[in-house]
């Protein structure tokens, strides 16, 4: 149809507000810079313990303060979106077939629960013990 | 009286200078009555300048996709008791141009096509007899069928290229019904030709356009799944790259 | 005619781009590379109507099943009227061609072992109906148009509308087109032109058919000087959904289903179709030819055992005892139809159903190769009537019609095109001539009549005229009411002014085809005067292969009135007898 008169409608920036599911979408892509930033806060979480026991007891007043607070509530909220989304998609991008047989969405997702669930108990144990 | 309900559709014309609009129009609210029926009904009883694109009425043909009230929708299937009360805004299809009407530009989704190769790609034609006539058929198990069965459920309706941001941002994003059609044939125990699909799929445009928003798949009519398609074609070309990285070229 | 007049020429142009239209376009790409080939459709190539067929496609390949007798099931089901040569021809190349799409990808259902699966069909003896779950006609068109693209020589013109065809001293040359995006009018030559544009269930209210269904190249053969023949036989499909007409494939039937009356019973077997069995029955009860099948719904509205529904009667297909297993991997899209149109679930619910048009047995006249009179000008499809259908298709039949006759006529018309010489000075006067009088329909401003009540009053006078059952009068009060409607349609003007998608001068030609269709189908419909197959008339009720077992063919005197004439039924190894089902 080149040579044709047509009429291009190009998109709004705010194209993601329109629907609910691209607003979790962008919420969800968002999220991986909230993980970003939990990545680089264990980090320094780590470098302040091998430093010295002040510079760890320094690490906890920062982490304490109400600004580092407010971003790791709302760190964890993303975190917790980012898992719930992309636990829910691996079923879509995986197909995978034990014994000739599909394996069921459900289990998929219930075995990363699971897999979250386990590595939860082991760290919490190492932590505590 | 027979209530009625009021559709909004969009009229264009390019020859005159004024932008889009929606016309408005009453139409009867019949139960058994489609979108699609609503439509004719403005074109047959009210106003024959109204222009869209339609044909089998059954859902398989994949001619009268439209937005309805912001969703891709094939207007065949969406029933106007559905909206009831209304009003129903009827649009063309999003994220292509505008040709007339209701009636979008569908020439570059044509063109993309072709480049996916869709078609079965074998180095001979095994099963040929003596005189090079065709001696049997491939075997192909259900299972082997069901491994792409899905993927050759598309009818080419373009819902979920109207659903895409990607496609909407970047009209050169393949989109997600070529690459469901490409892996439908990768899938297909007769195919040899992944890996030159492969080559095509693995560019910028490509399958890594896709940044698996989903919503192609939600309003495909069809339950093809591209998302999956997209997804399962990543893995697949990933596992490529890494082994033509790791492993001396003979073992690929 | 200035030069940007013709915008290209070809060696072979398919006007249609359908089961048969690629079909013949891959034939001819693979065996004379060397040709330009071009496929021209109103729609892009994957809305064509063969993408609604549902239930499969007959070829011999199952052990114990032979040549012969799918040849005389097809006979015996063409009520003796199909030409044996074209159907012994048919036969043998069927399984070839659907092993060749199976070669192309066509996902074919399969048995555990791999090999393709076959199932009952309608008036087969034996299993040898091939299918893709319930959805054949889909896969089948999507196989063959994936496939067309491996052609990147083939040119496409993708929703362009053929108005005329380009015929000197009897030979074709091309055709006139519209580019409905833009709504310029050229001139395509060729040396040889294919015609498979489908059939025109449209011209009835009632009808499995698309929208696009309008019978345009057999309006434009007729138009063009090739006869249309055996136009009287309407194949009315006996289930289809009321209101709506959407095909409920024959295959719910094979797998099992029954059609009850309103006194759940199977009412078929009152018509000599057989004993009802729980199992079906080859060519008995359910499973005998759809002729049959709509006239017995008839006679239960006579006796009033049919149940009333908003639509008009209607009887019950029951698929319940099938169960829901068996309905979800071998009828899933039945299902889908029911509960959307319906919104019933087949699996626990009967659904209404009543007869409607469904296909055109008539059609172009050609010979077996797919030639019409006119040199270089070929049909293929429902637009042809080879004849392998006589009064009468059997379900499964058409899909593989389309794939054998849309090869050997992509071709013979190949074959032709190869040898042939440019078109002459001519050519050039029709065409500049064909431009003219769309310009002139465009600019003739609307009345106070426009497309759709002429069509719609064409639609009610053929179902009036041309139903299940017909008689004279009724034909020849239809034939002159559609005398009027055609006078009536070539003083209507256009409302929409847009060069661009005007869908308006599209109906408006449409209808003129139909007009010019339904003509032949009634001026045919009142020379045969017995009942064969789906021409069944209540003053004329019994066979008589005396005067009638023949062919009618029409033709167009330059008056435009329809000219008939008669055509003798090539026979070879069977003669005429008894349609026997269920016994």
């Amino acid at each position: 149809m080149s040579g044709n008169l047509t009429l291009r409608r190009p998109i709004s920036t705010w194209w993601w507000l329109r629907k609910r599911t691209y607003f979790v979408f962008v919420m969800r892509e968002l999220s991986s810079i909230f993980v970003a930033w939990y990545v680089l806060f264990l980090l320094l979480l780590v470098r302040a313990i091998d430093r010295s026991e002040g510079a760890y007891a320094d690490f906890l007043d920062w982490a304490a303060s109400p600004v580092i607070v407010a971003v790791n509530v709302v760190a964890f909220a993303f975190i917790v979106l980012h898992a719930v989304t992309w636990f829910s998609l691996t079923p879509q991008a995986l197909a995978l077939r034990v014994g000739g047989r599909p394996v069921p969405g459900w289990l998929i997702i219930a075995g990363q629960y699971a897999g979250l669930a386990i590595v939860s108990v082991l760290i919490w144990w190492l932590v505590n013990r | 009286m027979e209530s009625t309900i009021r559709l909004s559709v969009t009229r264009w014309r390019p020859d005159k200078s004024t932008p889009p609009g929606q016309q408005e129009y009453e139409v009867p609210l019949r139960k058994e009555w489609t979108v699609l029926d609503g439509l004719n009904h403005i074109k047959d009883e009210i106003d024959q300048t109204l222009a869209f694109r339609w044909s089998c009425r059954m859902g398989i043909c994949g001619s009268c996709g439209m937005n309805v009230n912001g969703e891709p929708r094939l207007t065949c299937g969406a029933f106007l008791s559905d909206y009831a009360p209304g009003p129903i805004r009827v649009e063309p299809l999003a994220n292509f141009p505008i040709a007339r009407d209701l009636v979008v530009d569908m020439s570059d989704f044509m063109k993309k096509l072709p480049r996916m190769k869709p078609w079965i790609i074998r180095d001979d034609d095994a099963l040929l007899d003596g005189d090079g006539e065709i001696d049997g058929e491939y075997l192909q198990t259900p299972e082997e069928l069901d491994a792409y069965k899905q993927f050759s459920m598309c009818i080419n309706c373009m819902l979920c290229y109207a659903a895409c941001p990607v496609y909407g941002l970047d009209p050169d994003f393949v989109g997600p019904a070529a690459i469901a059609l490409a892996e439908r044939y990768d899938l297909d125990s007769r195919d040899h030709g992944a890996r030159e699909r492969l080559d095509v799929l693995i560019e910028h445009e490509g399958v890594w356009g896709c940044t698996f928003v989903g919503e192609c798949t939600r309003v495909c009519p069809k339950h093809v799944d591209p998302a999956g398609a997209i997804q399962r074609y990543k893995l697949k070309a990933a596992q490529q790259t890494v082994k033509a990285f790791l492993l001396p070229r003979g073992m690929r | 005619m200035s030069e940007d007049a013709v915008v290209a020429d070809h060696d072979v142009l398919l006007v249609g781009g359908g089961g048969a239209g690629l079909r013949a376009a891959i034939a001819i790409a693979e065996t004379e590379p060397g040709l330009d080939v071009a496929v021209v459709s109103k729609v892009y190539p994957m809305r064509s109507h063969t993408v609604s067929a549902e239930g499969g496609a007959a070829a011999v390949i199952a052990e114990g099943d032979t040549l012969d007798e799918h040849a005389y099931d097809t006979v015996s089901g063409s009520d003796w009227l199909g030409d044996q040569d074209a159907i012994e021809a048919f036969v043998k190349e069927a399984p070839r061609e659907l092993l060749q799409l199976e070669h192309w990808g066509c996902p074919w259902s399969r048995q555990p072992d791999g090999r393709v699966a076959v199932r009952a069909f309608g008036g087969m003896k034996r299993m040898r109906t091939w299918f893709a779950a319930d959805k054949t006609g889909f896969h089948m068109l999507h196989t063959l148009f994936q496939t067309s693209l491996k052609y990147s020589g083939m040119t496409r013109y993708d929703e362009w509308f053929v108005t005329r065809l380009l015929v000197d001293e009897g030979r074709v040359h091309g055709v006139v087109a519209v580019e409905l995006a833009s709504g310029r009018i050229r001139a395509i030559t060729a040396r040889a032109v294919v015609l498979a544009t489908g059939g025109c269930g449209k011209v009835f209210p009632f009808t499995t058919n698309a929208n696009i269904n309008t019978g345009d190249g057999m309006a434009l053969a007729y138009r063009g000087g090739a006869p249309m023949k055996d136009a009287e036989f309407v194949q009315y499909h006996p289930t289809g959904l009321p209101f709506t007409g959407i095909l409920i494939t024959e295959a719910t039937r094979a797998e099992g289903g029954w059609l009850l009356n309103k006194d759940g019973y199977r009412y078929l077997q009152d018509y000599d179709l057989g004993v009802p069995t729980p199992e079906p029955q080859l060519r008995s009860m359910e499973l005998g030819p759809r002729d049959r099948l709509s006239q017995a719904f008839v006679h239960e509205v006579a006796k009033g055992r049919t149940l009333d529904s908003e639509w008009g009667p209607i009887v019950h297909l029951d698929l319940r005892h099938l169960g829901e297993k068996l309905i979800d991997t071998k009828l899933p899209f039945v299902r889908e139809l029911c509960l959307k149109y319906e919104r019933i679930d087949p699996v626990t619910e009967l659904i209404p159903v009543r007869p409607v048009v469904h296909y055109m047995m008539g059609g172009v006249h050609t010979d077996i190769d797919g030639a019409t009179p006119i040199a270089g000008l070929y049909a293929a499809g429902e637009t042809a009537c080879v004849s392998i259908n006589g009064a009468n298709r059997l379900g499964s039949n058409s899909l593989p019609e389309c794939l054998v006759f849309g090869a050997r006529a992509g071709r013979a018309a190949a074959s032709y095109a190869a040898s042939a010489g440019p078109p002459p000075a001519a050519v050039a006067a029709q065409a500049s001539d064909e431009v003219r009088r769309l310009e002139r329909l465009l600019g003739t401003p609307p009345g106070d009549d426009s497309v759709a009540p002429i069509r719609t009053e064409m639609q009610t006078t053929m179902e009036e005229a041309a139903g299940i059952y017909r008689t004279g009068a009724a034909m020849a009060a239809g034939a002159d009411r559609l005398r009027e409607l055609q006078e009536r349609s070539t003083r209507v003007g256009i409302w929409d002014t847009s060069q661009s998608f005007n869908t308006e001068l599209v109906a408006a030609l449409e209808l003129a085809n139909m007009l010019d269709v339904a003509e032949c189908m009634l001026a045919s419909g009142l020379r045969r005067e017995e009942s064969r197959g789906a021409h069944q008339r209540t003053d004329f009720p019994e066979r008589d292969d005396a005067r009638f077992l023949t062919h009618h063919l029409v033709e167009r005197d330059p008056d435009g009135s329809p000219r008939v004439s008669e055509l003798p039924v090539t026979i070879t190894r069977w003669q005429p007898g008894e349609r026997v089902y269920g016994r």
